[in-house]
């Protein structure tokens, strides 16, 4: 996925050297997914796209969605700003031992993660068994098949890319502006509040557009972790599209995703282009 | 609040086996403008983080007024900072920076209005509040850093190489608009630099920093007259260094064998620096060289000559430019009297 930020790209070379990557996607990817997407359409109406938006139930699934991926981007911004935070200014040392614990994750494949959570989410999951142990709850919690275990599992996979991006952010400060700041007599809070916030807002910014557009189109984890039981949009695809084998809507379904997709991306652009230079 | 007097007393700090610091001690009175001149790695910036506090010393003491105050964090020091590339908040336009520091302190609305618009006009940037610090030229960043840096009356301001992005004319018309606020402000004033024009330009008094020690400290005039050892003859101003013994009264052999004539009253034996300032020398004089051009050159103002001379002595020579440059290969000879030589100790 890329960032699509168009910057720096008009260069003398012109497209020449893009020419194979683009005829390896137009054949691999768009002339497919054009293929797919005509499904919609092939009645010669937009029935399917009426009943994408009209019915209750599946406007339900979209805004759902969007509910689910806007949760997933704040908890990874609560939890991702201070942790990239403390890598981008701990020593070295400690820089490298946070790096590897957010990388490994990304190293490891979404399908593994997924089952280890329903490890320990499940009702005699790991962690069910601590708390009773504990004496913490007497039944179990409700962790998994539901909107929280989905939560869960995705501000798992997702946290890295917010980590990373807030880092670049912090790394970017040149440090004496945060002396200065000291010096002129900041507390530590109105360092971060007046300095750190406003000037990483570029990495806020790219992160949780990252987060919420990787959200919107998730499935595997919604898929195992909601159980059936959360429904987001791109589980709802492939029920159609295995289940009842409704290709056509299951199409324009797709549509609907991928022009959502494509309006926070512009919207980001839009209102993203006002950076402070540091 | 008053602008203060700073003691620092056997300051010390190392980073592994190298000695940043080394048992530094310094006073600075009142509304007086140490500068602190030294070659890069020689320890006058940690010294000056020292001060600010984003460097706590191994040992020694940090004094302002007679308070304590080497463990403080940088926050709640009082102290204003004008940092080498200013630093200015990126996001802040000038009068929310130059504000910055008087909302930290919980300063009144129409207070800090006051004190800001003060501040911008003191360094001539009224008019100017609400632009970006990247639509200002490096000469008015400058400006709007120093206004930062006083407006809330500090009792000690710093000035890290405050001068070292801009170029020669804008230096020099800041250095003395610098100087001039700093007297008027009566500010207690410490300023780092490399460059020795620039510390004679600007300073009460100098201190000639090297290898984590203060050299020597005094009087721009004392230095450059009456340097104690080598590093500081040679790092301040153009000079001929020679090292010798005191032979006889007021006469010094040198170890090339050359026999000068010098104002010492000391026991003969001593072993000597002898320092000759390249414009000291004139067409005759108590000491007279003969020598060889080895090198001419031209700058406007004066003649800047190499001459090489018997004894195996290489002598930077600097004369007004008058008449025609001397050739290279050209013989001349040139001369300095003896109280124009002077001795320090080795």
């Amino acid at each position: 996925m890329s960032t699509a930020h168009g910057r720096g790209m008009s260069r003398s070379a012109g497209f020449t050297p893009a020419l194979p990557a683009l005829f390896l996607l137009s054949v691999v990817f768009i002339l497919p997914v054009a293929r797919f997407l005509g499904f919609s359409v092939e009645a010669g109406n937009f029935d399917w796209y009426a009943q994408a938006l009209g019915k209750e139930l599946y406007l339900r699934v979209l805004w759902d969605t969007f509910e689910i991926a806007a949760l997933v981007t704040l908890f990874c911004l609560l939890l991702g700003y201070p942790l990239g935070f403390l890598i981008a200014t701990t020593t070295p040392f400690w820089a490298t031992v946070g790096f590897v614990f957010v990388l490994l994750p990304l190293w490891t494949s979404v399908l593994v993660r997924t089952y280890a959570w329903m490890v320990l989410l499940g009702r005699n999951g790991v962690l069910n068994r601590l708390l009773i142990d504990a004496g913490v709850v007497t039944s179990p919690l409700p962790l998994l098949h539901n909107v929280t275990g989905v939560l869960i599992g995705m501000v798992h996979v997702l946290l890295p890319y917010m980590v990373l991006l807030i880092y670049g952010a912090v790394r970017r400060l040149d440090p004496a502006i945060i002396q200065a700041a000291q010096g002129l007599g900041a507390s530590t809070w109105h360092i971060f509040w007046r300095i750190y916030v406003p000037l990483t807002m570029n990495g806020i910014f790219a992160g949780c557009v990252i987060v919420f557009v990787l959200s919107l189109g998730f499935f595997i984890t919604p898929a195992l972790l909601g159980g059936g039981r959360v429904i987001m949009i791109a589980v709802l695809i492939e029920q159609q599209v295995r289940e009842t084998l409704n290709w056509p809507f299951a199409a324009a379904l797709s549509a609907v995703l991928l022009a959502a997709t494509l309006l926070v991306y512009a919207l980001a652009q839009r209102f993203g282009r006002e950076e402070p230079a540091s | 609040m008053a602008s203060a007097q700073l003691r620092l007393e056997r300051i010390g700090k190392r980073f592994g086996e190298v000695v940043a610091l080394d048992n530094v001690s310094l006073a600075v009175e009142q509304g007086e403008l140490v500068t602190i001149l030294g070659p890069s790695g020689s320890g006058k910036t940690t010294l000056l983080k020292v001060v600010a506090g984003f460097e706590t010393p191994d040992h020694g003491s940090v004094k302002v007024d007679g308070t304590e105050i080497a463990w403080l964090p940088p926050a709640k020091r009082d102290i204003g900072m004008v940092f080498q590339h200013y630093a200015l908040f990126p996001h802040l336009n000038v009068r929310k920076n130059v504000a910055f520091p008087l909302e930290m302190r919980n300063t009144g609305k129409s207070e800090t209005d006051r004190r800001v618009t003060d501040a911008l006009e003191l360094v001539e940037l009224a008019g100017y509040d609400e632009r970006l610090p990247r639509q200002l030229s490096g000469g008015q960043q400058q400006r709007v850093a120093l206004a930062r840096a006083i407006v809330f009356s500090p009792r000690l301001l710093l000035l890290d190489e405050p001068f070292g992005a801009l170029d020669r004319k804008l230096r020099e018309t800041l250095q003395l608009e610098v100087r001039r606020l700093q007297q008027r402000l009566g500010l207690t004033t410490i300023f780092i630099t490399h460059d020795q024009e620039e510390a004679l330009v600007l300073s009460d008094r100098i201190a000639v920093m090297s290898k984590g020690a203060i050299q020597q400290i005094a009087t721009r005039a004392e230095i450059y007259e009456r340097p104690v050892n080598d590093f500081v003859a040679d790092f301040v101003g153009e000079s001929n260094i020679f090292h010798g013994v005191l032979s006889a009264q007021n006469t010094v052999t040198l170890d090339n064998g050359r026999v000068l004539q010098a104002k010492r009253d000391a026991a003969p034996g001593k072993r000597l620096g002898v320092l000759m300032r390249p414009e000291r020398f004139l067409a005759t004089g108590d000491n007279v060289f003969v020598g060889d051009v080895l090198e001419a050159i031209y700058l406007g103002a004066s003649f800047k000559l190499r001459l090489r001379c018997e004894h195996g002595i290489e002598l930077l020579v600097r004369q007004p430019a008058r008449g025609k440059l001397p050739m290279v290969g050209e013989r001349l000879t040139v001369g300095i009297d003896a109280d124009e030589l002077h001795l320090f100790d080795l």
